[in-house]
């Protein structure tokens, strides 16, 4: 059945159907019919953010966090050009989000108008897709679209910018399931190639699972499957930062996170395999490494929904281009079907080898009875929080590393950090997100001093809301992961590294009406943690940590995963030549 | 723990410069994308070039197909065989695109570009310029008594050729449609 109305209501309307309950934004000029529209339903919240990089970052923390698609709406220029960070941080970690920008009316475009900017052309390389829409009749139809769009294959952001007058006029507005679309990406992996990883499987004496956030992105169906697939072949298994939680971090057959700040048996088991499984993950450079000497012995097989992944950066012997789900339910279904069989005693000779590098214990670090170590400090959050319904959101630098570290996840969609782009900001709005979604869940953003104040506006977001999120900020009074590679790479001369002039973070919390508490004392920590936990509203937690700790281990760019530093020690000298050029 | 002995030089100077080489020789292939004709789609790819470093020797774009809103972009690219099974796995992905064809691989195919010649001279190198234009088969669509301008058709490196040999007789300037490619055949 089709129905005229305004824009701004096929809008609003195009997204009830979606389904949507959150829509993240912030008003202005170019968006303000729709902001009316939005005014006179109740179906759809609204989250008024501070500043629109937290509103595309608390849509991301939602999206990553639910499942779903998350929301943004905002205006025109100044609007549209402070998404551009969330959109880029969105496209490098497979986010699904749909960001609605309002634009100039159409008769004005390209006059620069006031707050005219070209966002389909600014966002064009930091959208999976965009979209102008010149025509009221047009608009319903592409709102669908982008939901299918945002959603399919490898989930990405997509914009739709919206001139005023498209908002205005009335038009047809057309249902989602009249649309049609030609976007649809393969999901059924080629049996060929899963049989052909199968065998491989069957003969493998050093195997490893290599997965990624492909995993969560493809649905807990994903996860429930490769934790069977584990379970079954008794393969050991390493993830990526983004892909923490598709197996439980106590997991029998867990290595840890591998790559740059991994754990040494993930990274040792990554260089010595004779068959890698990457499920998900795309050979990222915090990955692999120095790529001549990347896992030198292995056959490699690689499951990915984006054809572009595969062979990008290293060569795949086995590539199977489709969804983690239906490609491991076929796996599993063909594995099984050949008799599931795998090399037992290679597989244990290769434990006992795993075995012997998980007692290197590269974790361990030197305890402190007077200061508290950030590693201490996650350790005791980890204990007093991993019992609740937890989510984790970080921002960036030492105190994400160590976070992903040291806190187990058990589940999918419990963790949320920006990977790819590795955007400072990114962990408080995403907890705000995330809370949206999960109002009664606890919600812990781990975060660092420099990070947090760059959207630390958002704490009136916070208020406003109600929501009760936790920002457990590890206060070293530095740009701490700076600070570590200038201390390796530049002769610790540390060019601007030092927080400066910080804040007293408990008045500051207090200004908002928020909880402030602070915390110095390696023996009060335990109560400080439990009064954040209790508390019902949002708290901001500084805690004071050692401030030249350096987070290990440490794969210094350039080096292969068999060069590992593992603690102050080895640090010597450890990085010159070529790598230093590297980022 | 670490036994950091890498060779000097070992690595290149960026992250991205490690990449193992499966073959150095660069190739040149012709592709055929089919995109759907929205506005901001040439954009797309062309931004998906400079974005990722890789060359357009030569790209060409029009309406194929009016009711089914269709274009068809023609792009002559180079670089070595993984370079270019990125770039289309690259072009593939885009929302936009239907098809991507590597006309160079999929079996033969015929390859032909357009060309204007403005070519001015007097006494023997006019003459001169209009015989090796009949040897080429070039038209001559506009004269004056000082110049000439030629049509030509034919594949790219005929049409370099014939600027070459223009060249001393007084050519003034060039305009060259790019490359339009099919497979040879029945689809
Ligand atoms: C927006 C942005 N700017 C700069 C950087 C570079 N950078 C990476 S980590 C870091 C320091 C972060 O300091 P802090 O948040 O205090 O975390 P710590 O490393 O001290 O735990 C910086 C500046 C970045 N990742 N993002
Ligand atoms: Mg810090």
């Amino acid at each position: 059945m089709t129905k005229a109305m305004t824009g701004a209501k096929m809008v609003v309307q195009a997204l009830i159907d979606q389904g949507v309950e959150v829509v993240f934004g912030y008003p202005g000029g170019a968006v303000l019919p729709i902001y009316d529209e939005i005014f006179q339903q109740n179906s759809i919240t609204h989250v008024l953010v501070r500043h629109e990089q937290g509103a595309v970052h608390a849509a991301e923390g939602y999206a990553r966090s639910t499942g779903k698609p998350g929301v943004a709406l905002v205006t025109s220029g100044p609007g549209a050009t402070n998404a551009v960070t969330g959109l880029t941080d969105a496209l490098l970690d497979s986010i699904p989000l749909i960001v609605l920008t309002g634009q100039v009316p159409t008769f004005m475009i390209g006059s620069d108008a006031f707050q005219e900017a070209d966002t389909v052309g600014i966002t064009r390389p930091c959208t999976k897709h965009n979209w102008l829409v010149k025509e009221t009749d047009q608009l319903a139809a592409t709102l669908h679209e982008a939901f299918h769009v945002a959603t399919s294959g490898r989930p990405g952001p997509v914009l739709i910018d919206i001139p005023k007058d498209v908002q205005f006029a009335t038009g047809t507005y057309t249902q989602a399931k009249q649309v049609e679309t030609h976007y649809n990406p393969q999901v059924k992996g080629d049996m060929d190639a899963i049989t052909e990883l199968a065998k491989a499987m069957e003969t493998a004496k050093r195997p490893v699972f290599y997965t990624g956030g492909g995993v969560i992105n493809s649905g807990p169906a994903a996860s429930q499957l490769l934790r069977e697939l584990v379970a079954a072949t008794g393969f050991p298994i390493t993830s990526t930062l983004m892909g923490l939680g598709c197996y439980p971090a106590s997991g029998d057959n867990w290595l840890g996170m591998l790559g740059m700040h991994g754990l040494y048996e993930a990274n040792m088991a990554m260089h010595d395999c004779d068959l890698m499984i990457n499920i998900g993950a795309r050979f990222d450079d915090r990955i692999t490494g120095r790529l001549d000497a990347f896992s030198p012995g292995s056959k490699k097989a690689h499951i990915d929904i984006d054809a572009s992944s595969i062979n990008k950066v290293i060569h795949v012997d086995i590539p199977i281009l489709g969804d983690v789900a239906h490609v491991l339910e076929d796996l599993l279904n063909v594995w099984k079907a050949r008799g599931r069989k795998t090399d037992k005693e290679g597989l244990s000779n290769w434990w006992d080898q795993i075995n012997e590098w998980r007692n290197v214990k590269c974790l361990d670090y030197k305890q402190d009875s007077k200061i508290i170590k950030p590693q201490y400090a996650l350790q005791r959050l980890e204990e007093l929080t991993k019992k609740h319904d937890r989510y984790i959101t970080t921002e960036v630098g030492q105190h994400q590393m160590w976070a992903a570290q040291y806190l187990g996840f058990e589940d999918p969609n419990r963790w949320m950090t920006s990977g790819g782009l590795g955007t400072m900001g990114y962990g408080f709005p995403a907890s705000i997100g995330v809370q949206m979604a999960h109002p009664d869940a606890l919600v812990i953003n781990v975060a660092g001093e420099a990070s947090w104040l760059m959207n630390m506006q958002e704490l009136g977001t916070a208020m406003q809301y109600k929501l009760p999120v936790k920002q457990f900020i590890l206060n070293n009074e530095r740009l701490g992961m700076v600070r570590q590679w200038q201390q390796l790479l530049h002769g610790e001369r540390y060019s601007s590294s030092w927080s400066e002039s910080l804040p007293d973070f408990v008045k500051l919390a207090e200004a908002f009406g928020a909880k402030g508490i602070q915390c110095h004392d390696p023996d009060t920590l335990d109560d400080a943690i439990m009064e954040m936990i209790t508390y019902d509203g949002p708290v901001l937690f500084d805690c004071l940590v050692e401030k030249h700790e350096n987070c290990f281990p440490m794969i210094p760019s350039g080096k292969a995963h068999n060069e590992m530093l593992l603690g102050d020690d080895s640090t010597e000298g450890a990085i010159q030549g070529a790598g230093e050029a590297l980022v | 723990m670490s036994a950091l002995k890498i060779k000097k030089g070992a690595t290149s100077h960026s992250a991205y410069n490690l990449r193992p080489n499966y073959s150095d020789t660069v190739e040149r292939h012709t592709l055929a994308v089919l995109v759907e004709n929205e506005p901001g789609v040439l954009a797309r790819v062309i931004g998906l070039f400079s974005g990722r470093g890789y060359n357009i020797d030569s790209l060409t774009v029009a309406e194929v197909d009016h009711l089914g809103h269709r274009s068809r972009i023609t792009i002559v690219t180079s670089g070595t065989p993984q370079i270019i099974e990125q770039i289309k796995a690259q072009l593939g992905r885009i929302v936009d695109v239907h098809k991507v064809n590597d006309l160079t691989v999929e079996g033969p195919s015929v390859e032909r570009e357009l060309a204007l010649f403005k070519v001015a001279g007097k006494g023997e190198n006019r003459i001169e310029a209009v015989r090796l234009a009949d040897i080429f088969r070039a038209n001559v669509v506009d004269s004056t008594l000082e110049s000439f301008v030629f049509e030509i058709t034919g594949t790219p490196e005929k049409i370099d050729a014939f600027a070459e040999l223009m060249q001393p007789l007084g050519l003034q300037e060039i305009a060259r449609t790019g490359v339009a490619a099919l497979s040879r055949g029945a689809v």
